[in-house]
């Protein structure tokens, strides 16, 4: 329970680490999107360069980044497999009656996975040099326009960095509850599925009520401490683009550019390859 | 500034058989004084504490703040209250809102609409004042319960209030981290800060200058550690203990031993003993 990486924060003193997170949010969306775009090998080469180039200058060791790929190892796999039976082509390979492997499958799978192991990799560079806090603030910067049509931003930012701070504490709790009914002869780890979720029934029931317990004293020492979400509030850290952050946003802006003019203008990967024939 | 209560009872609204928690009390809290007020679970001595910076209102009676009545509907004279009268509850956990430190002890002056660089400023004598200057960029997730403590004093320091009320604020602490939290409260009294500390230990009565005895809703023992330890058959009645040294010279006061009738340590009382001729 206590080894999911994403969304933890990994402290170095990186360029990258200290770059405006409305930045590191805006690029990881362009990311997503661009990603989608990749049709071959060499441009998701040319990603995958450009993720571990980022994690180096971040100073994330390249283990504590891979760790995160292995939440969804599953995932990749199931797709992939799928993918690699159902796509229907050229035959490569057959055998016995019914399955046949197919190259387009085999490209599918192959692309598939690396395009999900992608996916799972930059958001994750953002929450590992980005503090859930700065990440708020992002949020709640660039959702500001919203104000205007009465949108609660402050508050609903509030709101998940709350959450984001409880996680911990709630899963500290979940397992002292989990301990102390294991010691008075809890099984959880026996019987179905069926079997299991009904013995997390008497772990959930205390640990809501602890929540909302924590709540009502959440709420009384904000009271005590003047909380008002309509008040004017100031702020003390406030957000300033500066070089570093420009500097950023064009370097990312030239790479994720490359997968658009590779698709649609100009198949320069193709001229890479046949450099190698 | 004194907080005065005059005639005050506060009752727990309820459906049926309301429970009364503070029964017709009328005291007064001068500035600059170290104050503990003591008393078993139920005594009513939390609904006290809360009766001070107007988070409950007096069902009747009136609780006053340099002058200015609690029972108010107006934000803004509650607001100018709860500034003047800082509040840290028992569970460090549940009062922190920020996963960093120095966001954490921003909150309250963003809330009172402190100006940026001025929130820096507090930041800095905040955490000095409570000796946690370097966790300034840290997590409180990681802090021992000592140390969570003194950022939620901190936390307060830094909205400038004349009067701490800390609300069993030792209760889930270790010896050694009820130690250092009571050494800041003396340290901030020193400096001119009214202290309030409610407890249940009356080991830490022995620091104030003035006891307070509760029990079912009602002052009941009202005076100098010296005065409140002498009489140790009330303070049992009430549910509370004394100090081993300071029960065992009240009892051999109370046989006649000639000993100096103050508050010992436990070195100071061997000592006092062997010096018996």
């Amino acid at each position: 329970m206590n080894n999911v990486v994403f969304g933890q924060y990994y402290p170095t003193d990186s360029v990258i680490h200290r770059l405006d997170a409305r930045i590191k949010l805006l690029a990881v969306i362009l990311y997503i999107v661009t990603v989608f775009f990749i049709v071959d090998y060499v441009m998701y080469a040319a990603l995958f360069l450009f993720v571990i180039l980022v994690s180096v200058v971040a100073k994330i060791p390249l283990k504590v980044l891979l760790r995160t790929v292995r939440t969804i190892v599953f995932l990749v796999l199931i797709t992939a497999v799928i993918n690699l039976f159902f796509t229907k082509g050229e035959v490569l390979w057959a055998h016995w009656k019914f399955i046949k492997i197919y190259k387009e499958g085999v490209e599918h799978a192959v692309k598939l996975a690396l395009r999900l192991i992608l996916l799972m990799l930059f958001p994750s560079l953002l929450t590992l040099t980005t503090t859930p806090m700065e990440l708020t603030d992002a949020l709640e910067s660039l959702m500001s326009p919203l104000k205007l049509i009465k949108v609660p931003v402050h508050a609903i930012a509030l709101i998940m960095s709350i959450a984001l701070r409880m996680i911990p504490i709630l899963m500290e709790e979940t397992n002292k509850i989990m301990l102390a009914q294991k010691a008075r002869g809890a099984d959880f780890d026996t019987g179905g599925a069926f079997k299991k979720a009904k013995a997390m029934i008497p772990v959930l029931v205390p640990l809501f009520v602890g929540a909302f317990r924590r709540a009502d004293e959440l709420a009384l020492a904000m009271d005590a401490r003047c909380y008002s979400s309509v008040a004017n509030r100031t702020k003390y850290k406030v957000m300033k683009l500066t070089l570093k952050d420009l500097v950023a946003s064009v370097v990312c802006l030239a790479v994720f550019s490359l997968v658009f003019l590779n698709k649609y203008l100009f198949p320069f990967d193709e001229m890479i390859l046949s450099l190698f024939k | 500034m004194p907080i005065k209560f005059e005639k005050v009872t506060y009752e727990y609204p309820a459906e049926e058989n309301a429970v009364v928690a503070v029964k017709d009390v009328s005291l007064e809290i001068a500035d600059g004084s170290f104050v503990c007020i003591c008393g078993e679970n139920g005594s009513g001595k939390s609904t006290l504490a809360m009766l001070m910076n107007g988070l409950l209102q007096p069902t009747s009676g009136a609780v006053t703040v340099d002058g200015k009545t609690t029972s108010t509907e107006e934000e803004e004279e509650l607001f100018a209250i709860r500034q003047k009268v800082g509040m840290v509850f028992q569970n460090p956990d549940n009062q922190m809102i920020a996963s960093i430190i120095e966001d954490e002890i921003a909150f309250g002056p963003e809330n009172l609409g402190v100006p940026r660089e001025e929130i820096g400023e507090r930041i800095d004598y905040a955490l000095s004042a409570v000796g946690m200057t370097e966790h300034r960029r840290h997590t409180p997730y990681k802090l021992s319960g000592g140390q969570k403590q003194r950022i939620a004093i901190a936390a307060v320091l830094a909205m400038r209030p004349e009067v701490l009320v800390l609300d069993e604020s030792t209760a889930m602490l270790d010896p050694k981290g009820r130690g250092e939290v009571l050494k800041v409260a003396e340290e901030l009294n020193k400096q001119g800060i009214t202290i309030v500390l409610i407890t249940h230990f009356m080991e830490e009565a022995t620091r104030a200058d003035r006891v307070i005895v509760m029990s079912e809703g009602k002052v009941v023992m009202d005076g100098t550690p010296e005065q409140v330890f002498r009489d140790r058959e009330s303070i049992e009645r009430y549910g509370l203990e004394l100090p081993a040294p300071d029960a065992v010279a009240a009892e051999l006061i109370k046989e006649g031993i000639p000993l100096e009738d103050k508050i010992y340590s436990e070195s100071e009382l061997a000592e006092a003993i062997c010096r018996l001729k």
